[in-house]
């Protein structure tokens, strides 16, 4: 099972590699592991999707919250969230083939942000189906390249 | 009024309440070193940074204080790495300095620079570099606060030269407070009631103790408990001394190497109150077979150790005294509304019954050699069972666990988690520093007192009068048990003939020495080395053939074990 943890860290030197020491060293699975700081000084927030069974889950969120400079950690399978990712993707796009991936993009609602003579450049935002469904149908063209942030996530606001 | 770094360093410890140093100085460290002369602590200089981690362990193990270590940078600093993760293990309350290369040449290869912060990330409860001297009394107050507060362990700081010689104004922080870090001590009430009502239920209940019993210094709730409910007691190797070894509910230790009547409880119990213990390997057996009729509650302060290893039934994070004490406030009013001595009757009789047709014994020797155990069995007898007592790993330290009754808890000190050779010697350095009028043994194995037997040297200079018993078997004795028992008695590497003559070891470094070789000898060479007053070794030429048992094959379950 695919799980995203938003985990808030104070931000000093090391504490990416505590927390990537940690699953490295307990041989937990990283799928993605984005950070940037948040509007409170000196905290950050780390978004991690990881794929373990229920025990596995519950192991990696007990060690996280365990680690001395992990504030708070919560498993956002638990919470109705927002999920994104940007990803740029490098296509060929011979002229035959670029009609069809234009209108690709216009349906995916993505951006075309560099172009050559065969291949585009494009930027796409979206939750991980989204992204897998793109790269899919972009893989028949023949993708060159991937650049991918990794998921960043929060949870929704309450709903009244 | 302004302080350089390293006295600020030195007032922090003073703050503490530091006694005792085990440290060796070095170049990133020697402006502390300048300063230390001027400081009312004793600084132990050890002949090998592992023999300063290993004692400053051996003292916080048998104290319950903070142990102190300090090193100098680089090689001086991972040397320290063994004993860094043998206290993270057994979770021992320690706090490392090392010395570090100035601020402006940090990573830039210099020389004796390491990044000793990322090499002991996976081995430390926390660890710091301090970058700025503003930070230094904050960054060494949390670090002591931090080893000896939860689940207690090892916490270093990285202390930079220039830190050291720069100067500021020194402040002591009183109060710690960190967002992050809230060890949850007190039992959820609702958890204690369902456990009073578990205890009250059970036919066959049994408390399987660990090293969290001890730390949390809950021996007396311990015992309580298992007297006034009468319900019997086993413990981990950890756990030894948490529960009085001569009581006729103590069953000996479980587990491997555990006893006969412990393993046995454990499999036909139906309530296992496991307290601060972590269910290792060592102990479970095969997890799928373990303690398979009982109902299982698991105290613990870590909730990381909970629902490790095997689904627990009721958990219940909390430090363990804090856990027995409100277990026996709930307890205690209606003491008298069950017959504790009735209700537990049955079960009692048949653990009991385990214990007498399989007690621990070992074969009398059919041949001239001294038996391992009867070495231990005397140490127990001469010593009265007041001795401190503290193991290397091996055939030694198994032998140690079953044939000496610990009476007291921090009385027995061993690596249990790491299981690292060359613990026990320096680790009995650290005991006898603290309790200086006590009796301190080291039960050792002629491989393991190789690995630091330099700190003889240590001993010797402190007039330390730490007593080396050797189980002199001539091999890595459990690794050829194992050879013997499952590799097709392909002794590999495991031989150890060649050996030096420990007798004039002890002597060139100024210590005592005897040897042993006939059973008649024994108690009168163990009563003149205890009572000689100085560091002594005594070499015992034990059976070399002579195994450890029962055992459990690793991966197999309990009840399967071999007998002797
Ligand atoms: C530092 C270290 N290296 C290797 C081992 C693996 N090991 C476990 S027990 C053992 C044999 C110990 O031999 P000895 O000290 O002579 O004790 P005995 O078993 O004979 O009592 C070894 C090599 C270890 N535990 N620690």
């Amino acid at each position: 099972m695919r799980h995203t943890l938003s985990v808030t860290v104070e931000n000093e030197p090391g504490v990416l590699s505590r927390v990537a020491g940690l699953f490295s060293g307990r041989g937990f699975n990283i799928e993605s592991l984005n950070v940037a700081p948040t509007l409170e000084e000196g905290v950050s927030h780390m978004t991690i999707t990881t794929i373990g069974d229920e025990h596995i889950v519950e192991q990696i969120v007990k060690q996280l919250r365990k680690l001395v400079t992990v504030i708070k950690v919560v498993d956002l399978i638990e919470h109705s969230s927002v999920e994104r990712e940007m990803v740029l993707i490098k296509v060929n796009a011979e002229d035959a083939k670029r009609a069809e991936i234009l209108r690709i993009v216009d349906i995916f609602r993505c951006k075309v942000v560099d172009v050559s003579v065969d291949e585009l450049s494009i930027e796409v935002t979206g939750d991980h189906g989204k992204i897998e469904a793109l790269i899919n149908l972009l893989g028949r063209f023949g993708i060159k390249e991937v650049a991918r942030t990794g998921t960043v996530a929060m949870k929704r606001a309450l709903q009244v | 009024m302004e302080l350089t770094g390293a006295q600020i360093f030195l007032e922090c410890l003073k703050k503490e309440g530091v006694d005792v140093v085990f440290g060796f100085p070095g170049g990133a460290v020697i402006d502390i070193y300048d300063e230390l002369p001027n400081y009312p602590f004793k600084h132990i200089l050890v002949r090998h940074e592992q023999g300063a981690i290993h004692a400053a362990d051996g003292y916080a193990r048998a104290t319950g204080d903070v142990g102190v270590c300090l090193v100098t940078s680089g090689p001086g600093a991972t040397n320290t790495v063994t004993g860094i993760a043998t206290a993270y293990m057994d979770s021992i309350p320690v706090v490392i300095f090392t010395g570090q290369v100035p601020t402006p040449l940090i990573g830039n290869d210099a020389f004796q620079e390491v990044d000793i912060v990322g090499i002991t990330r996976p081995c430390t409860k926390h660890n710091y570099l301090v970058k700025d001297i503003k930070d230094l009394a904050y960054t060494v107050r949390q670090a002591f606060y931090l080893a000896r507060t939860g689940r207690p362990g090892p916490v270093l700081v990285d202390l930079p030269k220039d830190i050291m010689q720069q100067k500021f104004e020194f402040e002591w922080p009183e109060d710690v407070s960190l967002r992050s870090y809230n060890p949850n001590l007190t039992p959820h009430a609702r958890q204690i009631k369902k456990v009073a009502k578990l205890i009250e239920g059970a036919e066959r209940p049994l408390i399987y103790a660990g090293g969290g019993v001890i730390s949390s210094g809950a021996e007396d709730e311990l015992t309580w408990l298992a007297k006034s409910l009468n319900i019997p007691v086993t413990a981990t190797l950890m756990g030894l001394g948490a529960f009085p070894g001569d009581d006729p509910l103590w069953l000996g230790m479980l587990g491997m190497h555990g006893t006969y009547a412990a393993n046995m409880a454990i499999n036909n119990a139906d309530l296992v109150l496991a307290i601060g213990a972590r269910f290792d390997d060592r102990v479970t057996g095969k997890v799928s077979t373990f303690a398979p009729k009982a109902t299982l509650v698991h105290i613990d302060i870590d909730p990381t150790s909970i629902q490790k290893n095997v689904a627990v039934h009721v958990p219940l994070v909390a430090d363990c005294k804090s856990a027995l004490s409100a277990l026996k406030s709930e307890m205690e009013p209606n003491l008298d509304s069950i017959d504790w001595e009735v209700a537990h009757a049955v079960w009692v009789r048949q653990v009991q019954e385990w214990s007498e047709t399989h007690p621990l014994r070992y074969k009398k020797s059919d041949t001239d050699y001294i038996k391992p155990q009867r070495v231990v069995e005397k140490v127990y007898e001469i010593s009265k069972g007041e001795a401190i007592v503290a193991t290397e790993v091996g055939q030694n330290q198994m032998w140690a666990a079953q044939f000496y009754k610990f009476k007291r808890s921090k009385s027995f000190l061993s690596s249990g988690g790491l299981g690292t050779m060359g613990f026990g010697f320096p680790a009995a350095i650290g005991a006898q520093m603290a309790f200086p009028d006590k009796l301190v043994v080291n039960i050792a194995g002629d491989g393991s007192i190789q690995m630091n037997i330099q700190e003889m040297m240590t001993a010797v200079c402190n007039n330390l009068p730490v007593k080396i018993v050797i189980l002199n078997n001539g091999y890595l004795g459990m690794v050829r048990q194992w050879q013997e028992l499952f590799y097709n008695c392909n002794y590999s590497e495991t031989c150890m003939d060649a050996q030096p003559d420990f007798v004039k070891l002890a002597e060139a470094y100024g210590a005592a020495g005897y040897r042993v070789t006939e059973e008649k000898d024994l108690e009168p060479m163990l009563k003149e080395a205890f009572s000689n007053g100085k560091p002594t070794i005594i070499d015992v030429r034990v059976d070399p053939q002579e195994n450890v048992y029962p055992m459990v094959p690793a991966g197999a379950s309990l009840t399967e074990m071999l007998l002797v």
